[in-house]
């Protein structure tokens, strides 16, 4: 290589801002950077598992970033961040919708709730859930948070479905791993079709 | 009478992948922590003449940029983690920038310049071959491993890369599936004698084949985050091993292995492409350090299929040589890895499958692998044995019905067995069943009966097909860590990593078993290095079952050997007159004289030395060595090394048998059945044996007939990097209603009769499937994985189109 790179020249102060540099901080001194919004208009309240959230949002975040990286609650997963996945699902007004592809800004008014709030409050694991672990359903488990989004809107909306039936409405969701029969069978018993 | 073995349990990481909750490396935070991302080469060959990074650097929140300079220097045939003056393929990292953002750290990535030299570039292994072709490295075009002698004497595995060009005889030969005379090989090796081993035979098959290389695309993008603090390194790495990544890693960020911690509690799939530290955690570790900050390097879906690595393809031709009863009496193999940038291919291991598909009489193998400017390529779920197997079963078929035979039976003519051999060493097998498995998979699956059924339904057309895949599955040598706590309770040290299939915790009931511990009594203490693990194999080559039962059975041997000690130390008599039970240690003719675990934890910590760990074994490995300093004074401690005697490869295999119904106006099919039937010893976790034959199941459609890379040939520009163009296959392209089973006969080098299972899943499914699709058009051979419902509708259609040119990677 010609120029001769160094460690050196590449490195600037490294106690550059470090007040400013966790997490939080960070997109709000880049939302300054790069946004002509102000302030004001990112503050949004948020409806998450029946909770009241307020959070600073850029125009262009998607609700898989809030919620991972503003509001901590990792158990929704980015797999793609272009919609091919399902990794990240949440049911917005009771429908699954993929986070990643879903504008904070656009979903102030709406009921969101996520991996986290499908428990009951007391720690009850949803139906669902105890299905998947009952069928050995996760492996890897990347895929299973929207796996489970998705079976919970499947059973909310039809709650007998048929494997067929489950199989179409749960395709959105990739799992690499391949679990797709634990999965369903998760579905068949959360729904008691299965002894 | 097993009380765990065999028997289904719930993993403890379960519940937190249903409810979230676990964390992969990307959940982790950590104050003051900063953004990574990687900035990467838009072009297939190229140098990098000069970099610009000043305009980003300039940028608020900008804290640094890291390039190959940063690193120590890998030469070739490294696979460097940031390229230096040559970028090789397309997505390949030149360097990383951190920010107090990702959306700093990415705007920053914008504005640096960089002015690059163009170079020729191939995609095609046998364009490369060809006389006058391209050369992938400036260097060459082939990848050669040399033996070198290593400082002291030992021999250590070098490579180098040369540049091999082929007469356009031998090309055109192989493009017309004839043998390619006069092309040079790099590896070779022959048993028997050839020549008379085609000479017996009656019938003769002669095939070309190509597989194309696919990437991996585990679901979690292999994110790292790492921080120095107090002398050591933490490094949250994605990674399908825990203990593997150790010595690796510690060597690339140049410490002391007591000096990294690398914390994995789950990982997103690796299937082979996560199996040790890959280059790109220098990146990370090394940036943190620079930086004296945490640093997290998270890369993108599209990033991921470029450094994600990818199965090697092969261009290839084989002739098979049968007799009158069935037996394969020789085997003449060719095959032409792409090894894209990083040059290694499998075709070993693609031999080894067909010696263990036909356990040949005379055979000999010859290949070589070539450097292709597309992405780097790694171990992939059975590396070359699953492509191999999902070619070799329409031509097996093909055999079959040339000597009159059913193709089930044909199989089990050929098929290795216990007195068996496996590869060009034709080195022994531990145990093999897989006549037994074939007779159960043709019961379970009703062969006879799907084979007496009418073939044809209007447009529609069935086909039936069987399949065999096989790995080798298992290690020995490892060691194993238990500790009984002073409240008697067991802590099963593990070192094996969680990539999904629930090993780690299923080998840990070895201990458990041999202590005759129940298991709400034990606990699995797993997930990062401080937590005091032994050195493990790395979680991949199916072998984590037999090489880790084996390793927490000789660990609860040493705590068994050391209860009975301090018994008879504290009570009299000698060890020999103690027995273990209830989780006590008792005295055989009295069963009062006794301590419980509890009491017996607590003297080991009172009399030292060797009963809590102050002293140790000298031939266990530097990493146990340091975990069991960690635990020294703290219980009874087990540890040992695997020194279980025995000889040969434990062979895990499995059988398939499918079903579809293929639509001949459309060239799509439907999978309407599928059977699995493992020999893989005794089944440890019936459970979770179920799902990974499923999981191996579903990735065995996906190489036999929907994923492949797809370059432009024009531009070198990879046409397919996202999960949807790649096609892995979802819920709709899969049979959901599969059965699966195991021969369930313990291996007599394994205490608890396992063997490890993971990758034959894979080639029996791809292979049954490709059989079927033969079979739906009478049995005609595409010689390709994957065939896709392109390729089968314009072979119905009598379009020209033709696999006999071999091409790969393109369309
Ligand atoms: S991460 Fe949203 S669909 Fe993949
Ligand atoms: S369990 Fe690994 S991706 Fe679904």
């Amino acid at each position: 290589m010609k120029s001769k790179l160094t460690r050196r020249r590449f490195i600037k102060g490294v106690i550059f801002s470090g007040a400013a540099a966790t997490t939080g901080t960070g997109i709000y001194l880049a939302a300054n950077a790069q946004s002509g919004q102000s302030a004001a208009e990112r503050l949004v309240t948020l409806n998450i598992n029946g909770r009241e959230r307020r959070v600073d949002v850029l125009p262009m975040e998607t609700l898989a970033n809030t919620l991972r990286y503003k509001l901590n609650m990792t158990g929704t997963k980015i797999g793609c961040n272009r919609g091919e996945c399902g990794a990240c699902t949440v049911l917005i007004d009771g429908v699954p919708n993929y986070a990643c592809s879903v504008l904070t800004q656009n979903v102030k008014d709406k009921a969101i709730v996520s991996i986290e709030g499908v428990k009951e409050t007391d720690g009850t694991l949803h139906a669902v859930q105890q299905a998947f672990i009952a069928e050995n359903a996760p492996q890897c488990g990347f895929c299973t948070p929207g796996q489970v989004m998705s079976a919970v809107a499947l059973l909310n909306s039809n709650p007998r479905p048929t494997k067929t039936e489950a199989a179409a409405a749960m395709s959105g969701n990739l799992c690499r791993c391949g679990a797709y029969e634990h999965y369903l069978n998760g579905v068949m018993r959360a729904s008691g079709q299965l002894a | 009478m097993s009380t765990h073995i065999g028997k289904d349990f719930t993993p403890p990481d379960i519940a937190g992948k249903v409810t979230g909750e676990i964390k992969y490396a990307e959940d982790y935070k950590r104050e003051g922590m900063v953004f990574a991302r990687l900035l990467t080469s838009p072009m297939p060959s190229g140098r990098v003449v000069s970099i610009d990074t000043s305009e980003a650097l300039r940028m608020d929140g900008v804290i640094g940029v890291f390039t190959a300079d940063d690193l120590p220097p890998v030469p070739p045939p490294g696979n460097p983690a940031l390229a230096s003056e040559y970028v090789t393929y397309v997505g390949q990292p030149i360097l990383a920038v951190a920010a107090i953002t990702e959306e700093i750290a990415e705007s920053a990535i914008d504005k640096i310049r960089i002015d690059f030299e163009r170079r020729d570039f191939v995609v095609d292994p046998l364009e490369s071959l060809s006389p006058g072709g391209s050369n992938a490295y400036p260097e060459g075009n082939v990848l050669v491993r040399t033996r070198e002698e290593g400082p002291e004497g030992a021999p250590i595995v070098g490579a180098e890369i040369r540049d091999i060009k082929w007469p356009q005889s031998a090309i055109d030969a192989i493009k017309s599936g004839s043998e390619p005379v006069g092309g040079e090989f790099t590896t070779e090796w022959a048993f028997g004698d050839l020549d008379a081993g085609f000479a017996d035979a009656a019938q003769i098959i002669e095939e070309p084949f190509v597989t194309i290389g696919y990437p991996h695309h585990s679901l979690e993008a292999r994110t790292g985050m790492a921080y120095w603090e107090n002398g050591k390194c933490y490094f949250h790495g994605s990674s399908q091993s825990q203990s593997a990544n150790n010595a690796g890693l510690a060597r690339m960020l140049g410490i002391d292995l007591a000096d990294l911690v690398f914390i994995n509690e789950a990982t997103g799939g690796g299937f082979g492409s996560k199996i040790g530290p890959y280059p790109f955690m220098a990146i990370t570790g090394n940036f943190a350090r620079v930086l004296n900050r945490p640093v997290q390097l998270r890369i993108t879906r599209e990033q991921e299929f470029y450094i994600g690595s990818a199965r090697s393809g092969m261009q290839g031709w084989i002739k098979v040589g049968v007799k009158e009863n069935g037996k394969v009496s020789a085997v003449d193999l060719v095959i032409v890895n792409d090894g894209g940038a990083t040059g290694g291919g499998s075709g070993n291991s693609s031999a080894q499958h067909v010696t263990v598909a036909y356990q040949p009489e005379n055979m000999r193998y010859r290949g070589i692998s070539v450097y292709t400017n597309t992405t780097p390529r790694g171990a992939q779920r059975g590396p070359g044995q699953n492509e191999m197997a999902a070619v070799l079963a329409p031509m097996t078929d093909k055999a079959a019905k040339a000597v009159g035979m059913d193709r089930v039976a044909f199989r089990k003519v050929n098929v290795l067995d216990s007195n068996g051999f496996q590869g060009g060493s034709q080195g022994p097998v531990t145990s093999a069943f897989v006549r037994e498995a074939l007779d159960q998979g043709a019961r379970t699956f009703g062969w006879d009966e799907k084979l007496a059924l009418p073939k044809q339904n209007g447009s529609k057309v069935r086909g039936v097909g069987v399949g065999i895949g096989y790995h080798g599955a298992g290690g020995r040598g490892y060691d194993g860590l238990v500790r009984i706590a002073p409240d008697g309770r067991l802590h099963i040290h593990s070192g094996v990593g969680n990539l999904g299939t629930y090993s780690y915790a299923g080998t840990c009931r070895a201990a458990a078993e041999a202590l005759q511990v129940p298991w709400e009594r034990c606990e699995i203490v797993h997930g990062r290095s401080d937590k005091h693990l032994p050195h493990s194999s790395g979680q991949g080559g199916s072998n984590t079952i037999f090489t880790h039962t084996r390793t927490n059975w000789v660990a609860a041997q040493d705590a068994i050997t050391k209860l009975k000690e301090i018994a008879a130390t504290d009570l009299g008599g000698t060890a020999d007159d103690y027995v273990i039970g209830d989780e006590r240690v008792y005295n055989s003719s009295d069963s009062s004289i006794g301590l419980t675990y509890a009491q017996a934890a607590q003297r080991a910590m009172e009399l030292g030395g060797k009963y809590s760990g102050q002293e140790y074994p000298d031939d266990i490995n530097p990493l146990t060595q340091l975990a069991v300093q960690g635990l020294a004074g703290s219980g009874l401690i087990g540890v040992a090394k695997d020194n279980i005697p025995g000889q040969g490869q434990p062979p895990g295999v499995v059988v398939g048998f499918c079903e579809i119904e293929m639509d001949k106006d459309t060239g799509k099919f439907e999978i309407l059945d599928y059977t699995a039937i493992a020999d893989c010893g005794t089944v440890v976790h019936p459970k979770n044996f179920d799902n990974a034959m499923r999981g191996g199941a579903v990735w065995g459609v996906g190489l036999a007939s929907l994923e492949r890379h797809v370059y432009d040939p024009q531009n070198g520009l990879p046409a397919n990097t996202g999960l949807y163009q790649n096609k892995p296959p979802t819920y709709l392209d899969v049979n959901t209603n599969t059965k699966m089973g195991g021969v369930n006969i313990p291996d007599p080098q394994n205490p608890t009769g396992g063997r490890g299972i993971g990758e034959p899943t894979q080639g029996a499914s791809a292979a049954a499937l490709s059989s079927a699709i033969a079979d739906a058009l009478d049995g005609h051979l595409f010689n390709t994985a994957p065939t896709t419902t392109d390729m089968i509708v314009n072979h119905l259609a009598g379009n020209t189109y033709s696999t006999k040119s071999l091409k790969t990677n393109t369309f």
